[in-house]
């Protein structure tokens, strides 16, 4: 029972930690959806230079370890300004999750029908307003379970964070292992962390979902 | 009204139109006939702008449209369009549909908007779908509603690509019947469509287009019941399906009936 011990003794910590993480998650999915919306705009935009940016962004991040992003982005910024770990952790995983999701918002935007474009545009709607009116609304509920998905990949990809010294769950749990030579108890209770804000935050997704579904749609 | 020039355009390496020239009056109907893939669909889109030629010249209102320096957004307010599958918005109401571009692009007020929007929907006979969803109206009824909020712009020109080809038979005659109501009122309106009898009945002009090229030009009658091109009399007796009013003598005798009949129009 050394486990429930480990446990209850250490719930301060780890409160605290989860509330690290959820700001952290929070600070970077949000950074990392208006990356991702305007490199989705992008990537489907008539303009070839920035469909060239696009692709270059969404490449290199897809096809590196988010831990190198993380170590490169961390020192590299360190090197110019000190935005403080939390921030320069941020920072990195809204760039990591920024081009997943640029591919999310693109494939939601171009699953809507071309006619709902041309029936703006015909109408007199520029651009802007044919994409925030009529296509990003009807995208947006077709991208919700992906994004979803992706913002739950985010919050576990969070805990990396810790590497580049974020005491977030992940972070307080390596401390407390090795401060009380007790790896197996200290891993496992951060893993039930992850697990409950995980579950929480599938709930919410779950019920926002239903909610936008018993609004009428085609 | 409007002018079209030598309008050419491409596809890739297909050669989409060829050469169109076309001149609509004011308050003019014309009507463009023509098998699948000769092109209707593509004039039409580059009236507004929707497609843009190659090569060839637009004028509107006597003044060549330069899609490079003009807002094209202006333009297109001024062509009202109706797609053969509606394209209404499905997370709007009715009313929404129809208010919106009044209220997001012309900035009127969005009580005046409501009040004429009311109005319109009254005139297509939906006065009591303003709330409801696109998606709980018959295809009669979305279509009713597309030319609605294409009126609601107050266009002066209003382009019909195939406004019945997606409907039940049984829905063709209420769309058309607004058609037909709109052009009574002097509306200047370019039409791509298999309905004949609207046609007749309706056009100032027929066109009869062929691969990409408009090769036949005429009041219905002449189109009808003298065409000239064999292009358009092969056309024709393969089209024409459903009781003319007065069958045309002309198409009768070597003509292959489908025996389809399209709703009273
Ligand atoms: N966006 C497009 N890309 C490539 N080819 C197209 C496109 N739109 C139309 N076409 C082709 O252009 C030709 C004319 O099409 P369209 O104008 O739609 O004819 P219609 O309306 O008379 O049936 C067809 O062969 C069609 O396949
Ligand atoms: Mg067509």
């Amino acid at each position: 029972m050394r486990f429930i011990h480990y446990f209850t003794g250490s719930i301060h910590f780890f409160l605290q930690a989860a509330l690290l993480t959820l700001e952290l998650t929070a600070a970077a999915l949000a950074m990392g959806t208006v990356i991702g919306l305007i490199f989705a705009l992008m990537k489907i935009s008539g303009r070839k230079p920035l469909r060239y940016i696009a692709d270059i962004y969404i490449t290199v991040i897809r096809g590196t370890p988010l831990i190198v992003q993380l170590f490169v982005i961390y020192f590299g910024l360190a090197s110019v300004v000190d935005f403080g770990s939390f921030w320069s952790a941020a920072i990195a995983l809204a760039i990591h999750n920024g081009a997943y999701i640029a591919e999310i918002f693109r494939a939601g935007i171009q699953s809507i029908d071309r006619g709902q474009a041309e029936a703006a545009r015909s109408l007199g709607m520029n651009y802007k307003l044919t994409m925030r009116r009529i296509i990003l609304p009807q995208a947006f509920k077709r991208i919700i379970p992906p994004l979803g998905n992706q913002f739950i990949i985010g919050l576990k990809d969070s805990s990396m964070a810790a590497f580049v010294t974020v005491p977030e769950l992940f972070g307080v749990a390596m401390q407390l292992a090795s401060n009380h030579f007790a790896d197996l108890q200290f891993y496992s209770i951060a893993g039930l962390y992850y697990l409950a804000l995980v579950l929480m935050f599938t709930l919410l997704v779950n019920w926002l979902e239903r909610r936008l579904q018993v609004e009428k749609i085609q | 009204m409007i002018k079209v020039h030598g309008l050419n355009k491409w596809f890739g390496k297909m050669q989409v139109l060829k050469d169109v020239n076309l001149a609509v009056r004011e308050k003019e109907v014309v009507v463009l006939i023509g098998a699948s893939g000769s092109g209707k669909s593509t004039l039409l889109r580059c009236l507004n702008f929707l497609e843009h030629p190659e090569k060839g010249r637009i004028e509107f209102d006597g003044r060549a449209v330069n899609p490079a320096q003009d807002d094209l957004n202006l333009l297109r307010r001024d062509m009202g369009m109706v797609f053969q599958h509606f394209n209404l918005f499905p997370h709007m109401t009715v009313l929404g549909n129809v208010i919106e571009a009044p209220v997001m692009v012309k900035r009127m007020r969005r009580e005046e908007a409501v009040a004429e929007a009311k109005l319109l929907l009254a005139k297509v006979g939906l006065a009591d779908k303003v709330d409801a969803y696109p998606c709980h109206l018959s295809g009669g009824q979305q279509q009713r509603v597309a030319i609605a909020r294409s009126l609601a712009m107050h266009p002066r020109v209003m382009l019909f690509d195939e406004p019945t080809s997606a409907l039940d038979p049984e829905l063709v005659g209420e769309v058309l019947a607004v058609m037909k109501q709109l052009a009574k009122e002097g509306m200047t309106m370019i039409v791509v469509t298999h309905e004949m009898g609207f046609a007749r009945e309706v056009a100032d002009r027929v066109l009869f287009m062929d691969e990409g090229q408009i090769i036949e030009t005429g009041t219905p009658e002449q189109i009808f019941e003298r065409p000239v091109h064999p292009r358009t009399r092969d056309f024709l007796s393969k089209v024409l399906w459903g009781p003319f009013p007065q069958p045309a003598a002309g198409i009768l005798q070597n003509n292959v009936f489908a025996g389809y009949s399209t709703a009273a129009v």
